[in-house]
């Protein structure tokens, strides 16, 4: 055991400016690619050695699947299978766990949710993370709201906290200020027909050609457009299109970038609306949520090759990894809850024309103290105005310790400045000593304070983490046509929202469930009332 | 020194400079070691007049020694510099860090007083046979001395008034421990024969760099021996996982720290604990069952053992280490009256927070009695979250009572207390007590229903008073109630308040 006399003496000891990284224990993992590739042969060919039938089969277990099979239950529909190619579900929001606490491989927070992310409000009532209502605004466990202080900056060797700069020239602060006035007035902006400029769920903004046409052109250009150019205000929001889409500001559509900064207008009772939940297993605790209503109805291992309509019901050909054997499954309705990278390969005439996907390295940090550092104190959320990774979350950040003792800190970078597929290939081709490396020196140039404490690096790659939402992307056509339905397939994913976040796959994965159960004629009630 | 070439008379200069440079950093390391052993152990008189004295009784042993060099003066003078270099150099941050690692101190303080006087001691009649060829013996005796006191008033004046405020004591060691080896190495390089000293050259350097690299790290190694902040002598200091508990005594003042941070003096401690626990256990018929969180120190619960209604008391304190030092050290089980070893007490060493969350039992007095909020992990224990698990534990008809830090210092933290309790459902009332050693000190009395004006105080307080008891309930207008915001764990209010009204006093 490590008494508090050895963790004072190994700073001392370590001489600055070298790090004697050694072998660090740690894993190099992501998204099991030879179940994935496995789609790519014809394995599936050939009889099944069993058939199994079912109402409705899911197939996809990340957010959008999960929140399918969730709305099934509490309509209180039960004849329905989930089917995952992992060995568990949760999608990008899987978790890890060691000794020292839960993370997030992913996913890790979901901000308070807007009055017309019904669906989300109702699924977190049902959760208990909304404990009841005041006032008409929902009120939140205060355990899952993000704890004080939220996030913090190093710029120029300082922390701060919030994520942009204080200390700017004028003309950045000018710009920032013109650029943020924007933002609200795109927040407050209800068009004629009643909607909001940007909403969430997407589906929900206005139609009104103006905004739509904001998808033809890149943010940079729209930014360009208007003269904001301060670097300022680039970084923030080159940090802002990275955080959220993995993403370069020049390859993300207008749309987009404005929808990310006026689509919240969160309502709380007992927090700010633009506040979060978070988890020390980030979007993990959603997840587990989700699998535990659902338990008994989900099915892992299971990697589904073809997925086509058969009479008035769905056949879908997979094979179960355990013991490698062919299975059939018939349904009367099937949820494709993939991404449509994968529902390329696996949906009879389904496209993922115009689809792409941003890159991620998620690095898991277990380390004997927290960071600390000049100026504002430790935040959940960390970021360095210097450093190309996104930061770090720290995942004991809600805990209620008085005294913190070792911590496991979630860092984050978006492959951004590159092709994604060189992206891909550097991922698969570095092993993990480099990203360890890579992760140790980035985190020693935000903390320093940090020498002689990391235990270990868990490295996590996401060869396809978010859809890309590129100019054209929302309104160009792909997108509207993969998200319409032909049942007795439905289809339900983020990526039909072009929006990789919980409150889209949630969305997208409850319609998708409601619209079967109206399909099959069972009855229930929409959790979406807006 | 019979190869002693022509022209060497030209080097007398740099080896008479080197005679100052030596004679200040030899001065500088008695200082280093008399001022580290007074932060440390106090009382400065003993600490300066003893390290002083072992200082030069070294250097007696070391002029003593220095008749069994018998030859190769020039390559033990620069063995000796690069040696006093490492060692004096890193005197005092090595003393610093020994210091709360040892059982102790005075073993490793005069160990190196005595390494490093020894050493310093040799410089002189070397530096003096190895000028002797180039000087005449009366010029000899009079230049090395006079550079030598110069160089020693250098040190005197420069150490107070320059070294210690502006780069304090690790830096200026790590400093002198330059020059000395700078000495070395100038001695290396310029006198030809010299030349063969190759590994004395690599030493040279090598402590060179390394004491560098000190100067560089001397704010880490600075942070890792706060303990440079006591005044009064140390008695004990212990790093627990949680904390570093430290006591210091000055005659009958026996006063504890936790991580730096005075949680009581012995001498006024009454005054606080009357204070904290009668106004609430004085508001209730029949105290049975009391939950005591924080006070590890068993100084509130002697105050509630004044009450023989009082069945059990339960004492949450995170810290095991804290709770058995003050059931076994004799001197501080004698300051809470043996609380800590009472029947009636049941110790639990857990987090709070978390013990709260989970206890599912009421009890008809509450003592909180928390660290001050002075980050936002300490800050969890005074919000909203923790004040409605708080409001679980009060039995009907039961009241809590929660120190509440200073409302004159920080009348808007204290006051967030208040609106924080009573946003939790409770009603409250706030009084506050002159501690001397705190200062004007803060206490929120707290519960499910009106809280009543009449207190019945047990027989034998030093402190309170019925009349005084009454008194404390009144605010003077500069520690009037104000309009605060609700402290929750996603706002941090308290903290942040707090954290600005204190710094105004303390800067």
């Amino acid at each position: 055991m490590l008494t508090r006399r050895s963790l004072l003496a190994t700073p001392a000891l370590a001489v600055p400016g070298c790090s004697f990284l050694g072998a660090l224990p740690g894993t190099l993992s992501g998204a099991d690619m030879a179940r994935g590739h496995l789609l790519r042969t014809p394995f599936a060919a050939g009889t099944p050695a069993e058939t199994r039938r079912t109402k409705i089969a899911i197939i996809g277990g990340g957010i959008a699947g999960l929140s399918a099979a969730f709305t099934l239950a509490e309509a209180g529909h039960r004849d329905f299978r989930l089917f995952e190619l992992e060995d568990s579900a949760g999608g990008n929001s899987r978790a890890g766990r060691n000794a020292v606490s839960a993370y997030p491989l992913g996913a890790h927070y979901l901000p308070i949710p807007n009055p017309e992310s019904s669906g989300v409000r109702h699924f977190l009532e049902r959760i208990g993370t909304i404990t009841g209502w005041q006032g008409g605004k929902p009120v939140f466990d205060p355990y899952q709201i993000v704890a004080d202080p939220e996030e913090r900056i190093l710029h120029l060797g300082r922390w701060q906290e919030g994520l942009i700069p204080a200390i700017v020239p004028d003309a950045d602060r000018a710009d920032l200020a013109a650029f943020f006035a924007a933002m609200d007035r795109f927040r407050d902006h209800k068009t004629s027909d009643g909607r909001r400029a940007f909403a969430i769920p997407m589906d929900l903004s206005s139609r009104d050609p103006d905004l739509r046409a904001l998808d033809a052109l890149s943010f940079t250009a729209w930014l360009d457009a208007r003269g904001w150019s301060t670097p300022t205000l680039r970084a923030h929001l080159r940090y802002c299109t990275r955080d959220e889409y993995g993403t370069e500001p020049g390859e993300v559509s207008a749309w987009a970038g404005i929808h990310y900064f006026a689509a919240r207008r969160g309502e709380a009772a007992n927090c700010a609306g633009d506040a979060v939940l978070t988890w020390p297993a980030g979007n993990g605790y959603l997840a587990a949520a989700m699998a535990r209503r659902v338990a008994g109805h989900i099915e892992p291992g299971i990697v589904v090759a073809a997925v086509r309509t058969s009479g008035d019901g769905a056949q879908i050909d997979a094979l179960d990894v355990a013991n490698r054997r062919r299975i059939r499954i018939l349904a009367d309705a099937a949820i494709i809850a993939l991404p449509r990278f994968v529902a390329a390969h696996v949906v009879a005439g389904a496209s993922a024309k115009g689809f792409g996907y941003s890159p991620w390295v998620v690095a898991n940090v277990t380390a004997d103290r927290l960071p600390a550092g000049q100026g504002a104190k430790l935040a959940w959320d960390n970021v360095s105005a210097t450093s190309d990774s996104l930061g770090y979350v720290v995942a004991t950040h809600q805990g209620l310790a008085a005294v913190p003792g070792p911590t496991v800190l979630t860092w984050y970078t978006a492959l951004s400045d590159m092709t994604p597929a060189t992206a891909r290939t550097l991922m698969t081709d570095r092993p993990l000593a480099d990203w360890q490396r890579i992760v140790h020196d980035d985190l020693m140039a935000m903390n320093p304070d940090l020498a002689g404490a990391i235990r270990r690096i868990d490295v996590w790659r996401w060869g396809h983490a978010m859809v890309r939402p590129v100019p054209g992307f929302f309104f160009g056509g792909a997108r509207e046509n993969a998200a319409k339905s032909a049942p007795p397939l439905f289809n339900a994913h983020s990526d039909l929202s072009g929006l990789s976040i919980f409150e889209e796959a949630h969305f997208r994965g409850s319609t998708a469930a409601e619209a079967a159960m109206t399909h099959l004629g069972f009855a229930h009630v929409s959790v979406h009332t807006a | 020194m019979a190869d002693a070439p022509t022209g060497a008379r030209d080097l007398a200069p740099v080896l008479l400079f080197s005679a100052f440079v030596v004679a200040t950093c030899g001065l500088v390391y008695e200082l280093l070691a008399g001022t580290l052993a007074s932060y440390l152990l106090g009382d400065s008189v003993t600490q300066f007049s003893t390290v002083i004295g072992t200082y030069l009784f070294a250097m007696g042993i070391g002029a003593w020694l220095s008749r069994y060099v018998t030859a190769n003066e020039l390559a033990v003078f620069v063995r000796t510099e690069i040696l006093i270099a490492a060692i004096g150099g890193s005197s005092a941050a090595l003393l610093f860090l020994l210091f709360d690692r040892v059982g102790d101190f005075r073993l490793p303080l005069y160990g190196l007083v005595l390494i490093i006087g020894t050493l310093v001691g040799l410089e002189i009649p070397l530096l003096m046979r190895i000028l002797k060829d180039r000087l005449e013996f009366g010029d000899l005796v009079s230049k090395v001395l006079t550079f030598d006191y110069i160089g020693a008033l250098a040190a005197s004046l420069l150490f107070p008034l320059v070294l210690v405020p502006h780069l304090g004591l690790i830096r200026t060691g790590f400093l002198f421990g330059l020059a000395n080896v700078g000495v070395a190495l100038a001695m290396l390089w310029m006198l030809p024969q010299a030349s063969r000293l190759r590994g004395e050259m690599a030493a040279g350097i090598l402590v060179a760099i390394a004491l560098v690299a000190g100067l560089f790290s001397a704010e880490r190694l600075q942070r890792l021996a706060e303990v440079a902040a006591y005044q009064a002598p140390i008695i004990h200091a212990v790093s627990t996982p949680y904390q570093r508990i430290v006591l210091t005594r000055r005659n009958d003042d026996v006063r504890l720290f936790l991580n730096g941070n005075l949680q009581f003096s012995s001498r006024d401690e009454y005054r606080y604990h009357e204070a904290l626990v009668h106004p609430a256990l004085g508001r209730i018929a029949h105290p049975a069952n009391v939950l005591i969180l924080g006070g590890g120190d068993g100084l509130a619960a002697r105050e509630v053992l004044k009450y023989p209604g009082v069945r059990s008391i339960t004492l949450v304190d995170l810290d095991p280490a804290m709770t058995r030092l003050f059931t076994d050290a004799p001197m501080l089980a004698a300051l809470n009256g043996n609380a800590l070893r009472s029947p009636k007490l049941i110790i639990v060493n857990a987090d709070a927070f978390v013990w709260l969350r989970a206890n599912q039992r009421r009890f008809g007095a509450v003592i909180v009695d928390f660290p001050d909020p002075t980050n936002f992990s300490i800050g969890k224990l005074y919000t909203l979250s923790l004040y409605r698990e708080l409001a679980r534990a009060i039995a009907p008809g039961g009241i809590a009572v929660v120190q509440s830090t200073s409302p004159l210092v920080a009348p808007n933290a204290y006051w967030t207390v208040a609106t924080t309790l009573e946003a939790a459902g409770l009603t409250t009332r706030g009084y506050h007590a002159y501690v001397p050693s705190f200062g004007e000190w803060g206490f929120i009395l707290a519960a499910h229903g009106a809280i009543a004006d009449a207190v019945a105080l047990p027989p034998g307080l030093r402190f309170l008073t019925p009349r005084t008891a009454a008194l404390a309930f009144d605010f003077p207008p500069d520690m009037a109630r104000r309009p605060t915001p609700v402290n929750r764990l996603d706002n941090q209010a308290l903290v942040r308040a707090f954290d600005a009204e204190w710094s105004r006093v303390e800067g």
